[in-house]
């Protein structure tokens, strides 16, 4: 079971409290989308993702980014137990979208360097750690049902 | 995926925006490294402080990051360019080239800290990029 300090719980709901969600998420996967092209692979159904503007704009991305940050507030509210709750998320991107996993770890570094652009200074090297060790656990619950 | 004359012109230009503040990004690069993947303390245990933004990180986030400008003069033939300094990584610091991409990340995050306007995702793919590239040739000569 994850150990989280009392820093890093404070932390990871501070920063959750502090980004606009509805942005985030839509500019890391716009990100994501721009960065490691060979990630749109999962998205043929998005319409127009032909360049980095049209990526930027388009409201599936903007709707789907949505989708994410909501799936990362259900790690948030059960960050004691996230891969028991994440069990269906992992099975549905194993066997129904067929998402190569390690796509999970370049959504994540895009996540958290937008939030650090978001927050600036605040983002200290111990508020990075406490981040990226949340997101790894992240990624860990949702390839645990991959085989 | 390498350089395409577009990445390198956007690398220079955002270059020039962030001269006068590399040594900033530099140390706090390296700050991050040794906080966010306490692994890569190892190669620095002959050092008395490695909290962030000490003298030793500082120092040596300047040397790093004079590393970076070099290589981005030299983007037209990194290869060539990096050849000493990559036989001194692959020979002397014997430093694992995974933690390439490590350090890579934290310059990433610091630039979208301290240039959230200018760090676009066309800025970020280039300079990913060309520190791909960069971290390719320093691991030219490791075997």
């Amino acid at each position: 079971m994850v150990k989280w300090s009392d820093f890093e719980r404070a932390t990871i709901q501070d920063i959750f409290s502090k980004i606009d969600k509805d942005v985030v998420g839509q500019a890391a996967l716009a990100r994501c989308l721009i960065v490691y092209p060979w990630t749109q692979r999962y998205f043929g159904s998005f319409g127009n993702l032909y360049n980095a503007a049209a990526i930027t704009s388009n409201p599936k991305v903007a709707a789907h980014g949505k989708v994410v940050i909501g799936g990362l507030e259900k790690a948030l509210q059960n960050m004691d137990n996230i891969k028991q709750a994440y069990t269906d998320l992992s099975v549905l991107h194993s066997e129904k979208l067929q998402v190569d996993p390690d796509n999970f770890k370049l959504l994540a570094d895009c996540l958290t360097i937008v939030v650090a652009s978001n927050l600036g200074i605040s983002f200290t090297p111990e508020v990075q750690a406490a981040f990226q060790k949340f997101l790894d656990v992240v990624v860990a619950a949702l390839r645990k049902q991959y085989y | 995926m390498s350089l395409t004359a577009k990445d390198k012109d956007t690398v220079r230009t955002f270059w020039a925006k962030i001269s006068g503040r590399e040594d900033d990004v530099g140390t706090d690069a390296l700050s991050r490294m040794l906080r966010v993947y306490p692994q890569t303390k190892t190669y620095f245990s002959h050092w008395t402080d490695l909290s962030p933004g000490s003298a030793p990180v500082k120092k040596h986030g300047k040397t790093v990051i004079g590393g970076v400008a070099d290589a981005v003069a030299k983007i037209d033939a990194l290869s060539s360019g990096l050849l000493s300094l990559s036989e001194l990584h692959a020979f002397t610091l014997r430093v694992d080239p995974a933690n390439f991409k490590i350090l890579g990340h934290c310059i990433l995050v610091v630039m979208a800290m301290m240039f959230p306007n200018d760090f676009t995702p066309e800025v970020h793919v280039a300079m990913d990029k060309f520190l791909a590239a960069l971290a390719l040739a320093l691991s030219e000569k490791y075997r």
